[in-house]
C-alpha cells in the first residue's frame, strides 16, 4: 500500500521533488492510461485534474500543465476513445483564452498529435480549435484593454498554427474544417465582439496557407453573415446602433489588404493582382447569389463597389458584364447597374458610355415588339430600364457631353423614340428624376420636348408605385451614400457624392466656392440625423439642401410618417438621408 | 505499390432537367463530387475519372423532378488499401513515438512506437530527427523519405492509415530497391495467394547473383488493369 501511494504520488504531485527525462513522464502517462481499462484509475483522474485546473494557476502548476499535456503527447496512441472519454473532453474543452503561451504551445502540440494519430479524432480536433475563435464570456471585459488585445493575438497565433499543422498532416482536414467553420458561425443575434473576431479568424484562414483550400468559402460564409446582419438593422437603429459594423470594416480592410500587397512588392506584383481576381470572382459570385436575391440590402453591396475600385479595368467592368444574366432579378440588377454607374468615381466616362449605349438599346428593341399604351404593371422593367438611364445620365450627363465622341455617341441614341413612345415612361418613372432628366437634357440640347412636365417637386407619384410593385424597385438606389462610419473611409474616396456632380446647367453657378459652400453646408448637417427639422434652417438653404439630396433617393422623412401605420414593409425601405454622415471624414 | 486499382464501370447518372442543355458539365460535376471520398460501391477512394458517355438516349424518371438518367462507361482510378498491403509514401512528421506520412500526397498515415521494428532507432543528428537501422548503416528515414510501409487499417471517412513498420520488406524506399534481399520472393507469392481475387499490381523479380550476395531485381511494375464491370442499380 505504502509503496503503490509513493509511486502515484511521485508521477504528478511533486514534480519539483524528481527530475524525469520526458521518456519517462510519457511511460508513466501510458501506464496510467493502460490502467485504466484495468480498473485502476487513480493517476488517470490525477491527469484530469490537472487538465480542468484553469483558474489563477500559480507557476508551478502551470509548468505541471504544461508537462502533462506534452506527455499526452507522446502517449496519444494510448488513448482510447471509449476507456479515456473523461479525459478527451477535459481536453477538448480547454480554452486557450484562459492560459499563457506555454500552455497554449502544449496544447497545441497535443492537439496536432491528437488528430494525426487516428482519423477518429480529428473532427474534434477541429471543433475544438474552431470553438478556440472565440473567446469565453468572461473575458470580452478584457478585449478592450492591452493586456487582453495581447493574449488575443497570441491565442489566434497558435490556433491558426494549429490548423495548419494539422492540415500539413492529414491533407483532407481542411474539408473538414469548411463545414465546420460555417456550421459554428455565431448567430447574428450574439455579441459584436463575438461575431467580429470569428469574422477576424475566417479572414486569417482565408488570407493563410489554407486559404488556397478554403477561402472562397470563407468569403462566401462572411458575405452571407454580412446580409444577415444587414437586413436585421433598422433604418432607425443605424445611427445608434454599432453591431455589425466591425465586420464590415473588417471585410473591407481584408479586401484592402489584398490591395495593399499588390502595392508594397512590385516583383510580386502579378502574383498579387492575380489574387485580387481570385479574390474578386469569389465576390462576385456571392454577391450575385445572395446580395442581389436579398431584398434591398444597405451596405453589403459596398463590399463590391470597394472591390471594384481597387481595379477598376478589369473588376469594374466584370459587374456590367454579369447584368445581362438576370431575367428574374432584372429589375433588381438594373438598379445596381444604374446606382454603380452613377456612383463609381472610379468608372471612365467612355465605359460608362458604352453601357448606357447596350442599356437604351435593349430599351429601344423592347419598343419595337410592343403596342400599347402606359401600363405599369406590365411594362416593369421597361420602365427600370428606362429610369436606370435617366438616373445614370442625371449623374453623368456632363462629363459625358463635355467629351466629343461621347457626346455625339450620346446624340446618335434614340431618346425621343423611347421617352416619347406611348408607353411614356417620363410620366411613369420617379418624378424627381425625370424632372432633373429633362432639365439637364435641355441645357444639353439632346432631345427636344413638346410637352412640358410639371411634376410640383414630387418624389414619387403613382405610376411609380405602380411599377415598382410591392416591393418599391422604383426606389431601389442601391449604392446610396453609405452609413457606416468607421469603414465609410473605403468607400469615400470612390464615392460620388450628389452634391459633387455639376450637371448641365451648372454654368451659371460657377466656381469651387460653391462647391465649398455646398460641402459645408453638408458638413453643417450631418450631425442632426433624421429627426431634424427644417424650420431650424434657412429658407435658402432649405432648398439647397433638398437639391443636394434629392438624388440620393429614398423616401423623406414625411413617407416615414405617412407609412408608420402600415404594414413592416415600408418601414424596412431606405429612409431620408443627409449625403455626408460623417464629419470628421469629411 | 499496392492498393491502385482501374476499373471499368458501367455507371448512370441522373441529371436535372435544368441542365439539359449541359448534360457533359453536369455529369462531370457529380463525378467530381465523388472525388477524394470512399464510396462502397467502387470499393475505394475515387481519384481520377475517364467518362464516355454511351448513348445520347435518356431514360427520364417519373416523379416531381423528371431527372433522366444517362449511360455512361467510365475508367475509375480507385485507391482500396486493405490490411496487409505495402503502400508508399512520404514522411512529413518524424517523432519518437510516431512517424507520420502523406500517401499520394491526400491519405494520411501514421506508425506508431509499437510498429517500428527493433532495428530502428530514433536519433538526433545533426539537429536532424531520424530512424536509423542498427544493421545497416545506410538505411535510414527521416523527413521526406519515401518509405514503404505495411497497412494494419484503414479508416474509410478521413483516409487516414494506420501503418507498420515491423516486416522486413518495409523501410526507406530507395534502401530497399538497391540492397534487394531475399525476403522479397518469398514474401510476395504468399501474398500473391491471399490476393487472388485478380486485383493488385504485380511485381516481377530476376534474381541475380553478384559476389555471394542474393539480389533479386525489380525489372518493372505492372499494373494489371482488372477489368470489371460494374453497373449501377437504376
Amino acid at each position: 500500500m505504502g509503496v503503490e501511494l509513493a509511486t502515484k504520488t511521485i508521477g504528478f504531485a511533486e514534480m519539483e521533488d524528481v527530475n524525469f527525462s520526458d521518456s519517462e513522464l510519457i511511460y508513466h502517462v501510458r501506464d496510467a492510461l493502460r490502467s485504466v481499462p484495468l480498473g485502476d484509475s487513480d493517476s488517470y483522474d490525477q491527469l484530469i485534474g490537472v487538465m480542468f485546473h484553469n483558474e489563477r494557476l500559480t507557476p508551478e502548476e502551470v509548468a505541471l500543465l504544461v508537462t502533462s499535456l506534452k506527455a499526452l503527447s507522446g502517449a496519444v496512441s494510448y488513448i482510447d476513445i471509449v476507456h479515456h472519454w473523461s479525459l478527451l473532453s477535459a481536453i477538448f474543452g480547454m480554452s486557450m483564452w484562459n492560459y499563457g503561451p506555454d500552455v497554449m504551445e502544449a496544447l497545441v502540440e497535443l492537439i496536432i498529435s491528437l488528430a494525426a494519430s487516428s482519423g477518429k479524432y480529428v473532427d474534434s480536433c477541429l471543433l475544438m480549435l474552431v470553438n478556440n475563435f472565440m473567446p469565453p464570456r468572461s473575458f470580452l471585459e478584457l478585449l478592450k484593454q492591452p493586456h487582453g488585445v495581447a493574449r488575443k493575438d497570441q491565442v489566434l497565433y497558435h490556433v491558426h498554427s494549429a490548423l495548419k499543422g494539422i492540415a500539413d498532416l492529414v491533407p483532407l482536414a481542411p474539408l473538414k474544417l469548411q463545414d465546420i467553420i460555417t456550421q459554428r458561425m455565431p448567430h447574428i443575434f450574439k455579441e459584436e465582439p463575438l461575431i467580429v473576431i470569428y469574422v477576424e479568424n475566417m479572414l486569417i484562414l482565408e488570407s493563410g496557407a489554407l486559404g488556397e483550400v478554403i477561402g472562397s468559402m470563407m468569403l462566401i460564409a462572411v458575405v452571407d453573415r454580412l446580409i444577415d446582419l444587414d437586413v436585421e438593422i433598422g433604418w432607425d437603429e443605424i445611427l445608434q446602433d454599432d453591431s455589425s459594423k466591425g465586420i464590415f470594416e473588417m471585410e473591407l480592410e481584408d479586401v484592402e489588404g489584398t490591395a495593399d500587397d499588390a502595392e508594397n512588392d512590385n516583383d510580386e506584383l502579378l502574383i498579387e493582382c492575380g489574387r485580387l481576381i481570385q479574390v474578386y470572382e469569389t465576390l462576385l459570385q456571392s454577391f450575385q447569389k445572395t446580395v442581389l436575391t436579398a431584398y434591398k440590402s444597405k451596405f453589403a453591396q459596398f463590399v463590391m463597389f470597394y472591390a471594384s475600385s481597387l481595379d477598376p479595368e478589369n473588376c469594374g467592368c466584370e459587374i456590367c458584364q454579369d447584368a445581362g444574366r438576370y431575367f428574374y432579378e432584372w429589375m433588381s440588377a438594373v438598379a445596381y447597374l444604374a446606382s454603380y454607374l452613377s456612383r463609381a468615381k472610379f468608372l471612365s466616362a467612355s465605359f460608362v458610355a458604352t453601357i448606357l449605349e447596350r442599356l437604351v438599346n435593349w430599351c429601344f428593341n423592347y419598343l419595337q415588339i410592343q403596342d400599347g399604351d402606359i401600363n405599369p404593371e406590365t411594362h416593369r422593367v421597361f420602365y427600370s430600364g428606362c429610369q436606370a438611364i435617366m438616373y445614370v445620365l442625371c449623374f453623368r450627363m456632363r462629363s459625358m457631353t463635355g467629351v466629343p465622341h461621347l457626346k455625339s455617341r450620346l446624340l446618335l441614341l434614340p431618346f425621343e423614340a423611347i421617352l416619347k413612345h406611348p408607353l411614356n415612361p417620363l410620366k411613369v418613372c420617379l418624378p424627381s428624376i425625370v424632372e432633373e432628366f429633362l432639365r439637364q437634357a435641355k441645357a444639353a440640347h439632346l432631345f427636344t420636348l413638346s410637352e412640358t412636365f410639371v411634376f410640383n417637386d414630387l418624389l414619387e407619384s403613382e405610376l411609380s408605385r405602380a411599377f415598382g410593385g410591392m416591393e418599391r424597385l422604383d426606389m431601389f438606389f442601391p449604392f446610396d451614400p453609405y452609413l457606416l462610419k468607421k469603414s465609410d473611409r473605403f468607400i469615400r474616396p470612390n464615392f460620388v457624392h450628389w452634391s459633387m456632380v455639376r450637371t448641365t446647367y451648372d454654368d451659371d453657378e460657377e466656381g469651387s466656392s460653391d462647391d465649398d459652400v455646398a460641402e459645408n453646408f453638408g458638413e453643417n448637417i450631418a450631425d442632426e440625423g433624421m429627426a431634424c427639422s427644417f424650420e431650424e434652417h434657412d429658407l435658402d438653404l432649405d432648398e439647397f439642401d433638398y437639391s443636394l439630396n434629392k438624388m440620393s433617393i429614398t423616401p423623406k422623412n414625411s413617407l416615414i410618417y405617412r407609412f408608420r401605420g402600415e404594414s413592416r414593409g415600408p418601414m424596412q425601405m431606405p429612409s431620408r438621408i443627409r449625403p455626408s454622415t460623417s464629419p470628421e471624414s469629411l | 505499390m499496392e492498393g491502385l486499382k482501374v476499373s471499368d464501370a458501367n455507371l448512370v447518372v441522373y441529371v436535372h432537367p435544368s441542365k439539359s442543355k449541359k448534360v457533359s458539365e453536369a455529369i462531370l460535376r457529380e463525378l467530381g463530387s465523388l472525388l477524394f471520398k470512399f464510396s462502397e460501391t467502387f470499393d475505394g477512394v475515387l481519384l481520377a475519372y475517364d467518362v464516355n458517355i454511351l448513348s445520347e438516349v435518356a431514360k427520364i424518371l417519373p416523379g416531381i423532378h423528371p431527372y433522366f438518367g444517362v449511360r455512361l462507361k467510365a475508367k475509375l482510378l480507385l485507391f482500396y488499401p486493405k490490411p496487409d498491403m505495402i503502400l508508399e509514401g512520404k514522411v512529413v512528421k518524424l517523432g519518437q513515438q510516431s512517424i507520420h506520412v502523406i500517401v499520394l500526397g491526400f491519405s494520411s498515415a501514421i506508425i506508431t512506437e509499437e510498429d517500428i521494428r527493433e532495428e530502428f532507432i530514433y536519433k538526433v543528428k545533426h539537429g536532424q530527427e531520424v530512424f536509423a537501422s542498427t544493421s545497416y548503416k545506410q538505411h535510414k528515414i527521416k523527413v521526406g523519405t519515401i518509405i514503404r510501409f505495411l497497412v494494419k487499417s484503414f479508416d474509410e471517412e478521413i483516409l487516414h492509415v494506420s501503418g507498420s513498420l515491423v516486416p522486413a520488406n518495409t523501410g526507406c524506399t530507395d534502401w530497399l530497391d538497391k540492397n534487394l534481399e531475399d525476403w522479397s520472393h518469398t514474401n510476395r507469392s504468399t501474398k500473391k495467394q491471399r490476393e487472388s481475387e485478380g486485383r493488385g499490381e504485380m511485381e516481377e523479380h530476376d534474381k541475380v547473383t553478384v559476389d555471394g550476395k542474393t539480389f533479386s531485381l525489380n525489372t518493372e511494375h505492372q499494373i494489371k488493369k482488372s477489368k470489371r464491370r460494374r453497373s449501377e442499380d437504376s
